[in-house]
């Protein structure tokens, strides 16, 4: 880890406000600066801790930028192969129907190789929880188009923007999995400001809660940038995902079935 | 009590994984082994023994559904037909390079493609040279009758277990639609938490404070490491070819000829020797039970006995290159197939014996 200069009489037990959880590993992070998977982990990772659950929960990491997930969540939990984390995730759930199990996916695994395994695992209502992290594009593979990539939007296989009328129309796999019995909770969320960052903490805590219930899945998408993919600074990458991503991917509840 | 049954053999193998102890099956439906799974369904395996059955929306689902469950140290398996196992590849080579425990059952068809739906044994290159990407292999076990439908089951997870790694019961067709006789073992216990944590304790079953959290994965980005871990699968490899050979012999006491075949092809040669002893022409059978490790010593050790090999295989001639790596050159070796779904008559195996060995 990097070392910081601290200022000894500040840094004391009596003056901490906020530290970061133990359930995050001390390795450094391996996303770019400024991308949003580190806050997406953190919360994840701060809910765990909070409701006391890191003995009981088991996590399946994707193949994409978050495929050594595994190397920072401190919980127990599998790599699966690309898109395939929700079968992994339903059979330790059959096996272990006790434990709190979720994926963590991106958004070519989710919504394109795993499309079946989504859709499947949405559809049975297995009581697991899948966070499904929307940022348009294959990051870890260099920027290529993304089932999610917005008409028009460049990438390095849409060099002059995504031609729908030739490479189809970006997937909204969370309104689509709403549309499914199985679906207990289906929301999407950003975090991209404190704000949202609270919010968004708030459906990943309801998202684990429901997991006590045993009434259906929990699907909670959270729109992140890629700085790096979309070729802008952190803050320019923000600011286009707030103009660009949020009027084609709406932020909020879609499906809340609290009386289920 | 043991139980003694009638049974398919695709019946046999669900029931004795039942009582092997099995704590999940995960399966797609595909001709010609889909008893396995409407066996399981029906008996409501949750109801009997906790073990989990689920059909899944596809192969390839189901084997990352295995890949799941094994990761948690639990007694998974499923079972496909030729088609589907090749679907089932990229889930195999994680399974593999992740080294957990599984079974997985081959009811094998002819092919190549969609095929056809009759027995064949064209799937021993994929089963023993790889099938997925990556230096691996699996422990390949060859049942030739519903009784070793049965008993491969327990084999199969006691040696899955005993090396932490996946385990392919290469049947067919006719192995999996025939009627036998089978004596059932007792039923056993499925693991207990406790079990698992003390057998496994690598499985991810929650990380508790005495330890760091476990980490199921095949993935390692520094090839330095990633060599290592290879070192280590096949130093793996080579322990279980050095323990775990299992083969076969009949007639070969004064035997001039053999025939080496496994499966359905080595029940059609004992009855080739029959008519051929009663010709008097002497030949054996040497059946390998486990295809990987192959019986290589024991092929070996026969050329100093016998005259000729003829491998009988129901495919183009794959076992073959096997038994002529063993042999050495040092005497003859030929491949009498039938495929696409055709099985030998044991006349003709006799025949074939003649002109393309004693003859030839």
């Amino acid at each position: 880890m990097a070392e910081f200069k601290t200022n000894p009489e500040i840094v004391q037990p009596e003056n901490v406000v906020y530290k970061r959880t133990e359930l995050l590993t001390p390795k450094d992070l391996s996303y770019c600066p400024g991308c949003g998977h580190g806050t997406a982990h953190r919360i994840i990772m701060e809910v765990i801790e909070e409701m006391g659950i890191q003995s009981e929960t088991i996590a399946v990491a994707p193949v994409g930028c978050s495929v050594l997930a595994y190397e920072f969540m401190n919980v127990d939990i599998q790599q699966a192969s690309h898109g395939r984390a929700p079968a992994v995730a339903t059979a330790i759930k059959r096996l272990f129907p006790d434990k709190f199990v979720f994926t963590y996916q991106g958004d070519g695994d989710l919504a394109a190789i795993g499309t079946a395994e989504t859709i499947h695992a949405c559809n049975r209502g297995e009581n697991i929880t899948i966070f499904f992290i929307n940022n348009g594009i294959y990051g870890m593979t260099g920027g290529q188009m993304a089932p999610t990539t917005l008409p028009g939007m460049k990438s390095s296989t849409s060099p002059y923007g995504r031609d729908v009328a030739t490479m189809g129309n970006p997937l909204k796999m969370t309104e689509l999995v709403a549309t499914l019995p199985g679906t207990l909770y289906v929301t999407r969320q950003a975090v991209h400001t404190p704000s949202a960052v609270r919010k968004a903490k708030r459906a990943v805590r309801k998202a684990f809660e429901n997991q006590k219930l045993n009434k259906g899945l929990s699907f909670v998408e959270i729109v992140s940038n890629c700085n790096s993919g979309w070729k802008m600074t952190p803050l320019q990458s923000n600011e286009w995902m707030v103009d660009n991503m949020f009027p084609f991917y709406p932020i909020g509840d879609i499906k809340v079935n609290d009386d289920k | 009590m043991k139980e003694l049954r009638l049974m398919k053999g695709n019946e046999a193998f669900a029931e004795a994984c039942i009582r092997a102890g099995a704590d999940g099956y995960f399966g797609y439906p595909i001709t010609p082994q889909s008893e396995v799974m409407e066996y399981l369904m029906a008996q409501k395996t949750h109801e009997r023994t906790g073990m989990v059955t689920l059909q899944a929306e596809s192969e390839i689902a189901a084997i990352n559904m295995v890949y799941g469950g094994a990761g948690c140290g639990k007694r998974v398996l499923t079972s496909s037909s030729s088609p589907g196992i090749s679907l089932k590849q990229e889930g195999i080579s994680y399974i593999a390079g992740a080294e957990l425990p599984c079974l997985i059952l081959n009811v094998v068809r002819g092919g190549p493609g969609l095929g056809t739906i009759q027995p064949s044994q064209s799937d021993y290159f994929q089963s023993t040279k790889g099938g997925g990407h990556g230096d691996y292999k699996l422990i390949v076990l060859a049942p030739a009758s519903v009784q070793e439908m049965a008993d491969f089951a327990g084999l199969g997870f006691e040696l899955a277990f005993k090396y932490r790694n996946p385990v392919l019961i290469l049947s067919d067709g006719a192995i999996g639609q025939m009627m036998e006789k089978v004596l059932l073992d007792v039923q056993k216990p499925r693991f207990t938490m406790e079990e698992i944590r003390k057998n496994t304790p690598w499985a991810t079953i929650g990380k508790t404070p005495d330890r760091d959290h476990n980490i199921i994965t095949s993935l390692d980005l520094e090839s330095i490491k990633m060599e290592q871990h290879n070192h280590e699968l096949q130093k793996k490899y080579r322990a279980i070819e050095e323990n775990e050979v299992r083969y076969e012999k009949f007639s070969c006491e004064d035997a001039e000829y053999a025939f080496v075949a496994y499966g359905t092809s080595a029940r059609i040669c004992q009855k080739s020797i029959e008519l051929a002893r009663a010709e008097g022409i002497k030949v054996g059978l040497l059946r390998p039970i486990t295809l990987f490790p192959f019986p290589k010593k024991a092929i070996k050790e026969m050329t100093s006995k016998v005259k000729g090999i003829l491998c009988v295989e129901m495919s183009a001639g794959q076992m073959i290159e096997d038994v002529q790596l063993a042999v050495e050159g040092r005497v003859k070796v030929e491949h009498f197939g039938r495929y696409g779904g055709i099985v030998h008559s044991p006349s003709e195996i006799v025949e074939a014996l003649k002109k393309q060995i004693i003859g030839g």
